[in-house]
Parts: C-alpha cells; sequence; structure tokens
C-alpha cells in the first residue's frame, strides 16, 4: 500500500533511461520517417498500449469522478437551475447532521492515527531491530488487515467486543459498565485494526536503513540510550513515521465495511460521512450524494497531497545529509 | 558488555511483549473467532450454511465479479507498465498519479460515481429505464465499482518491477528479429510473470472482499449481492452462524492470499517489488 507513493519518484528515472534509448537511429530515419517522433520508438506497441490505458482509465476512473463533479452543478426536476443545485449542495454539505459526521469521521480516523502511530512505531523497531523466535510470523501477520476483507473484521471486532455476549465486550461490560461496539469505541477499534499495517510498512525500510555508526556517534560523545533516541533516531524517522500515520488516517476517513458491523450509525451521534452518503442515495438525493462525496474527495486529496509533501521534504532532508 | 546501538534488556523485553499482546490480541484472536464461531455448531450446520441458497448465489456471484475483474484490470496492468516502462511521453508522471486515484478515494465513492451515472436519478438512468437495460443493481455495475476499487493493484506492483529490469533485453529481441508479439511472450512475460501473478493474487482478495463500492451499488436485492453483503444480510437477520460461515470462507481466501503473497516475495521479487530488510 505504501509502495505506490514512491512511483512519481520512478516516473522521472524513467525519462532518463529513455533518453539514452533514443541514440544513433534518429539520424538515418528521419528521411524515410516524416514524424521524428515516432521514430525514437524503438520498442512497438507505444500507441496500443497507451492507447488501450488511456481508455480504460478513463472508462473506470476519470469519466466516473467526473460525472460526481456534473452531478453537483447539473439542473435536475428539483433544482432547475445551477444556482440552485449549488445552493442544495452546499446546504447539504454544510449541514448540522454532515459536520457531525465530519468530526465523528475525522476526529476518530486521526485518533485512530495517533494511536497506530504508537503501536506501529513500537511494533516496527521490534521487528527490524530485534531477533526473536517468531519474529518472521508475526511480520507476515501485520499484513492481515491488508488481506482480510473489511466485513469479515467487523463481524469478528463485533463479536468480540460486543456488550452483550461479546468474549471481551461482555466482560468490560458487567466489570467497568464500558459499551465498546455500537459506540465510538467500537468504530475506533475497527480503525486501529484497519490502519496498523501502513505504520509498520512505512517504517520498517527506514528503521533498517537507518546507519549504525550514526547512533555509535551519539554514544561516543557522551548520550545515553534515551537521548540517543530521542536526539538522533526518532528526528530521523519522523517523515516516516508521519507519512505511515497520514495513510492510516487517510484509510480510515474513507472505510466503511468493518464499521458497518460494529457501530450503531445513530445521526449525529455514531453516523460516518461514507453512512451518510448512502442514506442520500437511497433517499434518491442524488445531489446531495454527490455534494458530500465531492467534500470527501477534496479532503482525501488533502490528505494525499500532506503525504507527498512529507515524502518530498524527506527526501530533500536525506539529500543534505 | 552491551553494544552502543542496542538497547537495554529490559526496554528490549517491553517491546517485544507489546508487540505479541498486540498481533495476537487484535489480529491473532479475531481471526480465531471467525473459526470457531463459523465451527461451533459441528460440521453439518456449517456445511448446511454454505449450502444455504443465499450462500451459493453470493459465493457465485462473487466469483463471477472477480473472473470479470481481475483479467480487466490485469490487461490494463500490463498495458499501462509497457507503456509507461518503455516509451518518454509527455504527461507520463500524471497518468502514473491518476492510475492510483483509487486507492486513496474511499470505496464508497468508488460506487457513487456509478450510482450517480446508472442510478434511476442518474445521467444515463432514463435512458436505461426507457430500453430497460438493467445496470444498477446487477451485475454490470458491480463489476465496475470493484474494478474500480482494484484498479491499480496489478499496474502498482509491475511498473516498478519493469522499471528495474530497463528495455535493454527486448531491444536485443527486436535486433534479432522478433515481431512484438514475439517480443512479450517470449522476452517480457517470463521475467514479469510472477510480478503479474503478485498482481492478480492482490487484486482478487479485494475484489473478493470488497464491501463499501458493492454496497452502493448493488443494494440489498437478495439474490444479486456478493459474499460480503450476504455477511451483512445474515448479521442483521440474526444469522449469525451463517455469518461467520461465509466469513471463513473469505479468511481462508486471506490467509491463501497471504500465504501466497509470502512466497513470491521470497523467492522472486525479493530485490524489486519489496523493500523488506
Amino acid at each position: 500500500m505504501v509502495r505506490f507513493l514512491r512511483m512519481n519518484a520512478v516516473a522521472s528515472l524513467t525519462e532518463k533511461s529513455q533518453s539514452l534509448d533514443s541514440v544513433g537511429i534518429e539520424e538515418t530515419q528521419t528521411e524515410t520517417i516524416t514524424r521524428p517522433n515516432r521514430s525514437r520508438r524503438i520498442l512497438p506497441g507505444f500507441h496500443l498500449t497507451l492507447g488501450f490505458t488511456i481508455f480504460y482509465l478513463s472508462a473506470i476512473v476519470l469519466i466516473p469522478l467526473t460525472a460526481l463533479l456534473l452531478k453537483t452543478v447539473t439542473p435536475t426536476a428539483d433544482y432547475p437551475s445551477v444556482l440552485k443545485v449549488v445552493g442544495h449542495v452546499v446546504r447539504v454539505v454544510t449541514d448540522v447532521r454532515a459536520l457531525d459526521s465530519y468530526r465523528l469521521s475525522f476526529g476518530l480516523s486521526f485518533a485512530a492515527a495517533l494511536l497506530n502511530g504508537i503501536f506501529g512505531f513500537i511494533a516496527a523497531w521490534a521487528l527490524v531491530r530485534y531477533s526473536f523466535a517468531g519474529r518472521r510470523v508475526l511480520d507476515a501477520l501485520v499484513d492481515l488487515p491488508f488481506a482480510m476483507p473489511t466485513s469479515v473484521a467487523g463481524l469478528a471486532l463485533t463479536q468480540v467486543f460486543a456488550a452483550n455476549g461479546g468474549y471481551i465486550g461482555q466482560w468490560l461490560n458487567e466489570m467497568f459498565g464500558w459499551k465498546i461496539a455500537y459506540t465510538p469505541w467500537g468504530i475506533l477499534i475497527a480503525l486501529i485494526f484497519i490502519g496498523f499495517p501502513f505504520v509498520v510498512r512505512t517504517l520498517q525500510p527506514v528503521l533498517a536503513e537507518l546507519a549504525a555508526e550514526v547512533e555509535e556517534a551519539a554514544a561516543c560523545l557522551g548520550a545515553n540510550r534515551w537521548q540517543t533516541f530521542r536526539r538522533v533516531i526518532f528526528p530521523a524517522v519522523s517523515p516516516a513515521l508521519l507519512t505511515g500515520v497520514m495513510l492510516a488516517f487517510g484509510r480510515g476517513v474513507g472505510e466503511y465495511g468493518s464499521i458497518v458491523f460494529i457501530s450503531s450509525m445513530i445521526p449525529y451521534a455514531t453516523e460516518i460521512t461514507p453512512q451518510l452518503i448512502i442514506i442520500k442515495l437511497e433517499e434518491f438525493d442524488y445531489v446531495g450524494a454527490a455534494g458530500l462525496g465531492l467534500a470527501m474527495l477534496v479532503m482525501s486529496f488533502g490528505i494525499v497531497a500532506t503525504v507527498n509533501l512529507l515524502q518530498h521534504f524527506a527526501a530533500r532532508r536525506k539529500g543534505t545529509t | 558488555m552491551r553494544r552502543a546501538n542496542s538497547d537495554p534488556g529490559a526496554a528490549r523485553f517491553l517491546l517485544i511483549a507489546l508487540l505479541f499482546a498486540f498481533v495476537l490480541f487484535f489480529l491473532v484472536f479475531p481471526v480465531c473467532v471467525v473459526v470457531y464461531e463459523a465451527l461451533r455448531g459441528g460440521f453439518a450446520l456449517y456445511f448446511s450454511a454454505l449450502t444455504a441458497d443465499h450462500s451459493v448465489s453470493a459465493i457465485r456471484l462473487t466469483l463471477l465479479v472477480a473472473l470479470a475483474v481481475v483479467p480487466l484490470n490485469t490487461i490494463f496492468g500490463v498495458c499501462a507498465a509497457w507503456a509507461v516502462t518503455h516509451f518518454k511521453f509527455r504527461g507520463k508522471a500524471l497518468l502514473i498519479s491518476l492510475i492510483e486515484i483509487p486507492l486513496w478515494v474511499s470505496p464508497v465513492i468508488g460506487g457513487l460515481i456509478f450510482a450517480l451515472i446508472f442510478g434511476r436519478q442518474g445521467f444515463l438512468g432514463p435512458w436505461l429505464d426507457a430500453h430497460d437495460i438493467q445496470i444498477m443493481f446487477a451485475y454490470p455495475a458491480i463489476v465496475l465499482a470493484t474494478a474500480f476499487v482494484t484498479f491499480p493493484f496489478v499496474a502498482r506492483g509491475l511498473i516498478p518491477l519493469m522499471q528495474s529490469q530497463g528495455s535493454a533485453e527486448e531491444e536485443a529481441a527486436l535486433t534479432l528479429g522478433a515481431n512484438g508479439w514475439q517480443l512479450f511472450w517470449r522476452v517480457t512475460f517470463p521475467k514479469i510473470k510472477w510480478g503479474i501473478l503478485y498482481g492478480m493474487i492482490l487484486c482478487n482478495a479485494r475484489a473478493m472482499g470488497e464491501f463499501g463500492a458493492v454496497s452502493v451499488v448493488a443494494g440489498s436485492v437478495d439474490d444479486r449481492i456478493t459474499m460480503p453483503l450476504q455477511i451483512e444480510q445474515y448479521f442483521l437477520n440474526f444469522g449469525l452462524q451463517q455469518a461467520f460461515a461465509l466469513a471463513s470462507l473469505l479468511l481462508l481466501l486471506s490467509a491463501l492470499t497471504l500465504a501466497i503473497k509470502i512466497a513470491l516475495e521470497w523467492r522472486h521479487l525479493a530485490p524489486n517489488i519489496v523493500h523488506r530488510h
């Protein structure tokens, strides 16, 4: 999940290697081929593969996403002018019910991402730095939330945390009067489950690449282990930690499958934004649903932009030291 | 004596203990719960839950959806990786960023966009209604929504892999007189087949387990919903045992996926796709 962020950097690499391919052949062919642009492409299949790529990308991703945008400005029978459509979209998106759902979705995702930052750091540190029996198995199990369908996770977590007959929930309820499932706490637990691997998988390579010499130098200069960690190790890995936390945050904001099971979806209280979108659709308020979808899209884009900025920042810092 | 870059024994013990506690409690325990709940009533009840009409139709639809989505996204992934890694063209970085959109968009939006096009009040809704073509709440919309959500899975793995392999061998084959088709099947395919399989495995797992996007376009019409949605239906209708039986099948799928993924990473793709230490 994390690797895709690196691809932007990869693109510039290809361009470098491609410029080597065009050396030499051009001279002999320019007279016969009128379009010099084509003669640079040595391998076959450029138009076929790029054509299909763009066609399929448009059909599955770009055109449908454009429809979302268009829906928020296209007049309908209920809202006969552009102004009225936009007015309705603004009303739905800034409605108290919508605002409450953002607060829940973003607040809980953020809390879960921060907790995953702590758990994920501990896990990544132990997995990279220590050798112990079962390390490889634990390392493999970290990917479980990636591989497991969200509905299965939601079903299982509900059965564990239900106050009425749950494996742990029943006990928590009787001992402390705590209710987890069907409250915001249940959503938090589902989001921790979903986001955990993002932090671990982002941190692992960075922790592994950390040079031992730097820590040794810190120790030589009289730092104790805690000072070395706080002043030397933590600053070096903090961009990666932040990236992992933001990725978990972004994933949590859009999560729906597991939360359906563990949340009671009460309006204004435990209703997340994706659920509100589905309710609007079921009420045939397509314009309102599109507006909420657009709002989520913009906010997710903000999270992705932040992640990319962090990566850029980390890469630059790595270059200067 | 302790080395300068190793931690005190107590800290080490504490961190390893915390790791075990977290993984066992949060990841392993829920898995055990699914298996236990599914088999609690005995094998006879388990099999009757799996062979109930709703379960069978959900399993069938899930397989049919994956059968359409995985090949489509695989062909796309190979084409995209070929175009991006072997040629230089304007807007390449933009193309790569666009391919990744479905990764950061909420799955519910993946369903919503198709509802806005094909739904009753969608752009094509009235026309489809007039011509009696069923897309929403049926197989086509489920395939589209699933294809959106799993869109980048094959491409994302193949691009870095083919990047690291370069174009030199393909160019050599070209000078030896291979045509485009021979070039791909004889030279490129053997080099990337494990990468393709890796992407297909991940794509398949997500396609079969997708909930959010499919729930928007499939609604809750019986006989027309996939396994994850049928699990929800059982759960809502107090069919907990059936829900867990069906969930155990998906769990088996994810265990298989994880096993194949790890085997591929260790054996074939270690230096390229995976940045494992």
